[in-house]
């Protein structure tokens, strides 16, 4: 089979770009809601995908039927995510909500450092292979190959996102959620309980995230302690690319930097006559972002402008 | 009749948008110097833009900005603070977690020259300048009437306090023309009159002043010259006691009703 | 000798500093001394990232960056990757000035962005550096790549290397002590500029921005050009430390320059307390320390309580360093040492209280 590499880029762009999303959407939420960024939200990805891992292992060795055990252990990673999710807030942010501005981000940082570490007293240091019980048929499309796995997490990704968007504009919670976001003091007075939304607002993100860690060890066969720091990265580099505090803007975000990346790669070689090599595939987020803070500092679909600092 | 002369402040045809919404259009107003002069008008009828047109902080779309004798339009806050026009915040903006001393020390900086390098060396002509600077920072606290609290933090003061405070950071720039955005706001009657004796202080030590008020009682009492703005246009200008019983003034502040001779009472509700 | 007189303080403080290696070596053993020489460096660094982060309130996650290019400047100038020994003299400054000016092409582009988002800026701008150092070595070999650049020129003066034990005043005098003294030197220089830029012209508009960037311009301060101005000085600071890294390392590599680099810096400063010069060393000196101390103790430790290593002592070292950070901070947000201003901050009401009370006494009186 002759791949055509500008099509195989575009689907490998896309399938990256729908997990950057929905862990960007984490970013975007605690942001628009604190005006904090949530430094610990890479980890949590990890915790997921390592959770799922662990269950998904447990479950096939006691004979589960294997999408039952898919379906179980993501289930397990969720609750599990979103624990966490409540108890960072809790112990990170909430005592902090009136310090200095530093104070918060420095135990994000502090967070981030411990849940890693927990990861790898828990799990060990050595990259683990992801079990996947399904067959991973490859299917040609356009002159490319699509696997059975890239096709499950564009269609749950969508699936997911549909949902966050349901409950955002469709329910008290939402309401209250983007209440919080406009104006915490009104909000407040007009008997929202702003702790209750805050704390669900991290454990819709860490939903998310924990989603996006199954996928994303799914997608490449391999967890590790470390893959949450660099995923966590990214998508928030995707959550400002779309405008930070914006749902929307996560999504498209997401979806165009896992474009832009995987273009990038797939080209600069031959831009640049040899002399860049797909190695400067991670320049390409950091460029992008600041190109386009530059020039559209309040993101692609951001309308607040960066008032809130 | 104004001389060249002795405008200080020329407007000509200003005309400022937001998006779809004209916030001004054609207001033209000079202000002399040494005056005490007043712009009033209802609620949104321009008079912040105007301010914050005057100070560098928005951009005009048109007209002309003449400020002794030269052309400052689209001109950067602190180009016009160089130029001579210090201003105040109508939402107090000191600088919370600096001492009294120190804000009007930071008020100083333009008319100060140490560099870096000066900073670094902390040879002889930099330390001078420091102890002028110190120097003069007290003396305008003390102008002000705040010299006591020279070492507390900016966010510390009581409100009346933070106000002088601002006016005094205003004047460590040495302007020309010192605006002040609603400097009464919040005030109580005593401080309103204390308030008041202070802006007289101020020009006769030669400093033009430029006032936006709600308060039509201290604006008739204290200003030289006012202007009204309303929907973004001028309507009057003129001593207080003409723009006081002109027919388009009442109308706008009273809604369109023009009623029987105006009181100076009839001010009071507004602020 | 009366202890509260400021000068001799100053020469107990100094006295203390000029014997401290010699304590620490006795006292824990040569391997400490060489943690101190880190912890200096570590300081000139959380100083430096204090102009822009504490004075100018411009968060910058990427200061790291700038320690990079201070080292390779040192490392590509002075060692056999080129054949190049430029003299120290040439190259410590040398590397000062183009980390300045880094500082203010990075710093230039940013300026007009605020808070997190000028600090994921700097956070990209600092990787950028990173990944391009480790990538240069291909079609064209500049940096050589993640294996670094080793066999690094010692940090000297004509034929007087400091990489090597020496016989000074009839005393030996090893490599890592006359690193100490330089260092400190260095150190105190960055700590004295610090307090002239602090109490300056300059230093206060640096607040003033700091505290409200609009009010500050309507003063008159040009706030481009004051914040480029700060920039530029930490991003010099840091290219200084960078090259003494590299000359005392002997290799550079561009693991060193990873963004937990960045975060452990800042993590100095705000710890510490940020804007407080006391402060920052204070953060500097423990977060230096601390990790190290873990790194000892834990392995032991365990061994005592449990009869056996129960858990890698390396990941119960940054696990417990997470935690110090987390409970440091829900406990004192604006650090442990925080500046004058910033105190009287966390208690504005206590502190108005008192002094209306003593200004009554004395009236009483």
């Amino acid at each position: 089979m002759i791949v055509d590499i500008f099509v195989q880029q575009i689907i490998n762009g896309i399938v990256q770009g729908s997990v950057y999303a929905l862990v960007a959407l984490g970013y975007t939420m605690v942001y628009g809601i604190l005006g904090l960024i949530n430094f610990a939200h890479g980890e949590v990805v990890m915790v997921g995908a390592m959770v799922a891992l662990t269950v998904l292992q447990a479950l096939l060795a006691a004979a589960v039927a294997p999408l039952l055990a898919i379906l179980l252990s993501l289930l397990a990673a969720m609750a599990v995510c979103m624990a966490l999710g409540y108890g960072i807030e809790r112990v990170a942010y909430r005592p902090l909500r009136n310090a200095p501005r530093l104070a918060p981000l420095i135990t994000a940082i502090g967070v981030s450092i411990v849940l890693q570490n927990l990861a790898m007293m828990i799990w060990g240091r050595e990259y683990h292979a992801f079990p996947l019980p399904l067959d991973n048929a490859l299917h040609a499309l356009g002159g490319a190959i699509i696997t059975n796995v890239q096709i499950a997490i564009v269609l749950v990704a969508v699936a997911v996102m549909a949902l966050l968007l349901l409950i955002v504009h469709r329910t008290r919670l939402g309401r209250a959620m983007r209440a919080v976001a406009e104006n915490p003091a009104a909000a407040m007075l007009m008997g929202v309980d702003i702790n209750r939304v805050i704390s669900a607002t991290f454990m819709l993100g860490s939903a998310l995230a924990a989603v996006a860690g199954f996928m994303v060890s799914a997608n490449y066969g391999i967890v590790h302690y470390y893959m949450g720091f660099m995923l966590g990265l990214k998508a928030f580099t995707a959550a400002v690319l779309g405008g930070i505090g914006n749902l929307r803007g996560a999504m498209l975000g997401g979806l165009l930097l896992g474009l832009i990346e995987s273009l990038g790669a797939g080209y600069i070689g031959d831009l640049s006559g040899g002399f860049f090599g797909s190695n400067y595939q991670d320049v390409f987020a950091f460029m992008v972002l600041i190109a386009v803070l530059i020039f559209r500092p309040s993101g692609l679909l951001g309308e607040r402008v960066a008032e809130r600092a | 009749m104004t001389t060249v002369a002795d405008t200080l402040l020329e407007l000509r045809g200003i005309g400022k948008r937001f998006g779809g919404l004209a916030a001004l259009s054609e207001v033209s107003l000079h202000i002399r110097s040494g005056e005490i002069y007043g712009l009033i008008g209802p609620n949104g009828a321009g008079k912040t833009t105007l301010f914050n047109i005057i100070t560098g902080l928005y951009q005009l779309d048109e007209g002309t900005f003449q400020f002794a004798g030269s052309s400052y339009a689209r001109c950067k806050p602190h180009v016009l603070a160089h130029a001579g026009i210090a201003r105040t915040f109508q939402n107090i903006r000191l600088f919370a977690n600096m001492t009294a001393l120190e804000n009007v020390m930071v008020g100083r900086h333009v008319r100060t020259h140490a560099g870096i390098w000066g900073a670094l060396a902390c040879n002889r002509a930099t330390r001078d300048e420091e102890r002028a600077i110190e120097k003069r920072a007290h003396e305008l606290l003390h102008f002000v009437g705040i010299q006591r609290h020279s070492n507390t933090l900016a966010k510390n003061l009581s409100y009346g306090e933070q106000r002088r405070l601002e006016i005094a950071r205003a004047l460590a720039t040495e302007p020309k023309l010192l605006a002040l955005d609603e400097p009464a706001a919040g005030m109580n009657a005593t401080e309103t009159e204390s308030l008041k004796e202070l802006m007289k202080k101020i020009r006769d030590s030669g400093v033009t002043v430029l006032l936006i008020e709600h308060d039509v009682k201290l604006i008739m009492g204290l200003c030289d010259r006012v202007a009204v703005l309303d929907y973004g246009k001028k309507i009057a200008e003129g001593v207080p006691e003409e723009v006081r019983s002109n027919p388009a003034v009442i109308a706008a502040y009273l809604g369109g009703e023009v009623t029987e001779a105006p009181r100076p009472q009839a001010g009071e509700g507004l602020g | 000798m009366k202890l509260h007189r400021p000068a001799n303080r100053h020469l107990l403080v100094a006295l203390v500093l000029l014997v401290l290696p010699f304590i620490i070596d006795s006292l824990f053993g040569h391997g400490w001394v060489r943690i101190a020489d880190f912890a200096l460096l570590y300081i000139m660094l959380a100083l430096g990232l204090n102009i822009v982060v504490g004075y100018a309130g411009l968060l910058d996650l990427g200061y790291i960056a700038f320690f990079a290019v201070g080292a390779y400047t040192y490392a590509l100038l002075g060692s056999p990757q080129f054949g190049l020994h430029w003299p120290v003299w040439v190259v410590l400054p040398l590397g000062a000035l183009l980390a300045c000016i880094f500082g203010v092409l990075l710093g230039a582009p940013t300026l007009r962005l605020r808070g997190d988002y000028l600090a994921i800026v700097t956070l990209g701008f600092g990787e950028i550096i990173r990944i391009f150092m480790n990538n240069l070595n291909a079609p064209v070999n500049i940096t050589n790549g993640p294996q670094g650049i080793s066999m690094i020129d010692p940090l000297h003066v004509g034929d007087f290397s400091i990489g090597q034990r020496h016989e000074l005043f009839g005393l030996d005098i090893s490599s890592l002590h006359l690193h100490y003294y330089l260092f400190l030197g260095f150190t105190l220089l960055v700590v004295l500029v610090s307090r002239r830029l602090e109490n300056s012209r300059i230093g206060r508009a640096w607040m003033a921005i700091r505290e409200d960037e609009v009010a500050a311009s309507a003063m008159g301060i040009n706030t481009r050009n004051v914040k480029l101005l700060a920039f530029a000085m930490g991003a010099t600071f840091g290219g200084i430390s960078g090259g003494l890294f590299a000359g005392f390392q002997g290799f550079v590599s561009p693991e060193s320059f990873s963004l937990m680099e960045s975060i452990m810096v800042l993590c100095m400063v705000v710890l510490g307390g940020m804007g407080n010069i006391g402060g920052v060393v204070l953060g500097g000196v423990l977060l230096v320390i601390l990790p190290e101390a873990f790194r000892h103790g834990a392995g032991p430790l365990q061994q005592a309580l449990f009869g056996a290593v129960v858990v890698d002592p390396e990941s119960l070292r940054m696990l417990l360093f997470g935690l110090a950070l987390i409970l440091v901070m829900l406990w004192r947000p604006a650090g442990l040492w925080p500046s004058a201003q910033r105190r009287r901050e966390l208690a504005p009401d206590e502190t108005v209280a008192q002094q209306e009370q003593e200004t009554v006494y004395d009236h009483s009186r």
